[in-house]
């Protein structure tokens, strides 16, 4: 119960047990990717057979392929990155402008266009993907019938990647910066109108550096969720794979620590943008 | 005057009609029409190259076939009980965050517990692959313990599939599980417990009701996200998964039957949405509310 009720001791004692078992259950898997990326062995897998580097730098002796010379791997990295970069700058844009939208303006068919805003978040990523894919093959081979032009970026590859994990991100962002816009206080652009300024310079100097912590915060989240995503990805991927496809590929076919390693890489990568965003988080408000 | 509130007028428009295509063209070309698409394509047959019908075959092979349907049911009620699981292990450690660590012990906590989902799905997943495998982490252990003689397979089990899920989607119940916890005034329950209200009668009578928007946001997020997962059954059950995402991607990508895909596609979306809307009726709440909450 609540601390100013009495609580026995045995609740006491269950309440440690339980936030205890928790955080086990929670950074278990993690600890495991992590150790297994030093292990002197080719899988990862106990027993423990000594510190190595080996899955990091390689080691032609032995053979093995190490992370910062798998190739493969690096490339799909660098096209997640890629993908990540036109989601997030794609999603930002449009949230802004659907901010705009939604908190400033007034037209009919609001309350519906604000609703199907939220739909692409209840719509499974498979079939976000599905959708995406059939509609845009659809549309390619008319491209071809009618004009005879081979719509190559219709086809399944990164821009299509791009687009389906765009179409959910961007109702992320829109929620995000919209939350923030809603708190604005109008009346510091009117000062600014009133003291002669344009609406260019009041949207410029004004309104855009009160919704920066939201734009931040709105591109690190777009960018992780866009790097993470796989379901919808899988549907869309042509011949460059993104990590997270990469990966299951590799993970389906009985991985080496390499895996680990590129693993490790992405954990430290995320907690580095999550600990920007606390402490951006943590300036705004103050 | 009059000619600059025209300018005015017409200045306004151009900003609103600046600001609409984005949303529109975002929303009917990349959410709307292609569902459109998918349905009527989900709706033909092909009777020769080139050459369709409208029909309703595929739905007729989903209700033919028992094991589509049988995939799709067993997909709907281990989603089931992955929220079920998932509301129970999330619960207390809300409670213990919202009401019961103070300061910053209390935003320690919550934090902490946000971590591992900032990592990779697939990271994870691989880190429970080598805890559960035959040759990993835990078989060695039971071994180790004396509890099993020799080390036994621990995935591909419908157990590992909801272990995975649960793991998967704590994160999406322990945030709007700790914010309807936090907004309860603890002199409620005070005033329960001086009224002689036992730890079990408060739960059912205060604190559960007063929740109910957040379990109801939490549940309608885990279920829709379990139901759609296609990681975790994959790689955490093998080729025991059944899941019914695996029967989309085989339809769709391996068979390039994408009539049938898109036949099971929408059978998933109805699904996930019927269960979304039910949710809402069941607790009363509005679409919008919930989403701004998880």
């Amino acid at each position: 119960m609540i601390p100013t009720l009495p609580r026995p001791a045995w609740l006491r004692a269950a309440t440690v047990l339980y936030v205890a078992a928790f955080l086990t259950f929670l950074f278990l898997p993690l600890a495991v990717v992590a150790v297994f990326a030093f292990n002197d062995a080719p899988y990862p897998a106990p027993p423990w057979h000594g510190f190595t580097l080996d899955w990091f730098l390689g080691n032609d002796a032995a053979g093995r392929v190490g992370l910062f010379r798998d190739d493969e791997l690096l490339g799909s990295i660098w096209t997640s990155c890629v993908v990540a970069a036109w989601v997030t700058g794609l999603s930002v844009a449009l949230g802004t402008a659907n901010a705009f939208l939604m908190e400033r303006a007034r037209f009919p068919g609001k309350g519906a266009l604000s609703m199907l805003m939220l739909i692409p978040l209840v719509i499974p990523g498979v079939i976000l993907g599905i959708s995406i894919l059939a509609f845009a093959s659809r549309l390619a081979e008319l491209c071809g019938d009618l004009f005879g032009i081979e719509a190559d970026f219709l086809r399944p590859g990164l821009p299509l990647v791009v687009l389906g994990q765009f179409s959910y991100i961007a109702a992320i962002a829109t929620l995000t910066i919209s939350a923030r816009l809603k708190r604005f206080d109008r009346t510091l652009e009117d000062a600014a109108l009133n003291l002669g300024a344009s609406a260019p310079a009041v949207l410029w100097t004004i309104t855009l550096p009160y919704l920066r912590p939201a734009l931040i915060g709105s591109a690190a989240i777009a960018f992780l969720m866009s790097f993470e995503n796989f379901n919808t990805t899988l549907m869309l991927v042509g011949g460059d794979s993104p990590l997270t496809i990469m990966m299951y590929g590799r993970m389906r076919e009985g991985a080496t620590p390499v895996l680990n390693a590129v693993s490790l890489f992405l954990m430290l990568a995320s907690a580095a943008i999550a600990l920007t965003l606390v402490r951006g988080g943590r300036r705004a408000e103050s | 005057m009059p000619e600059t509130a025209v300018t005015a007028l017409w200045y306004r428009r151009l900003v609103l009609a600046l600001l609409l295509a984005p949303a529109l063209l975002w929303l009917f070309a990349l959410i709307i029409l292609p569902h459109l698409d998918l349905a009527l394509l989900s709706f033909r047959e092909r009777v020769a190259p080139r050459q369709y019908v409208v029909s309703l075959a595929q739905y007729r092979t989903f209700f033919g076939e028992p094991l589509y349907w049988h995939v799709f049911v067993r997909t709907a009620l281990l989603s089931a009980l992955a929220t079920a699981l998932t509301l129970l292990v999330a619960f207390p450690i809300a409670w213990i965050i919202a009401k019961l660590a103070r300061g910053r012990m209390s935003a320690l906590l919550f934090v902490v517990c946000l971590i591992p989902f900032w990592v990779s799905e697939t990271v994870r997943t691989l880190g429970w692959m080598i805890l559960l495998r035959e040759s990993g982490v835990l078989p060695a252990l039971l071994v180790h313990l004396g509890i099993t003689r020799q080390p036994v397979e621990l995935l591909y089990h419908d157990a590992t599939i909801l272990v995975g899920l649960v793991y998967t989607s704590l994160l999406f119940m322990v945030v709007p599980l700790v914010g309807s916890l936090e907004s309860l005034d603890n002199a409620l329950i005070e005033a329960a417990y001086d009224l002689g209200g036992k730890g079990w009668s408060i739960l059912r009578e205060i604190v559960i009701p007063h929740a109910a928007p957040g379990i109801t946001a939490g549940c309608i997020v885990v279920f829709m996200l379990t139901l759609g997962n296609y990681l975790t059954p994959t790689l955490l059950g093998g080729k025991n998964s059944q899941w019914f995402t695996e029967q989309i991607y085989t339809q769709f990508i391996t068979r390039f039957n994408w009539e049938q895909g898109a036949a099971f596609g929408f059978l998933l979306l109805a699904l996930s949405t019927a269960m979304v809307w039910l949710g809402l009726k069941i607790s009363g709440q509005r679409f919008s509310d919930v989403m701004r909450r998880a």
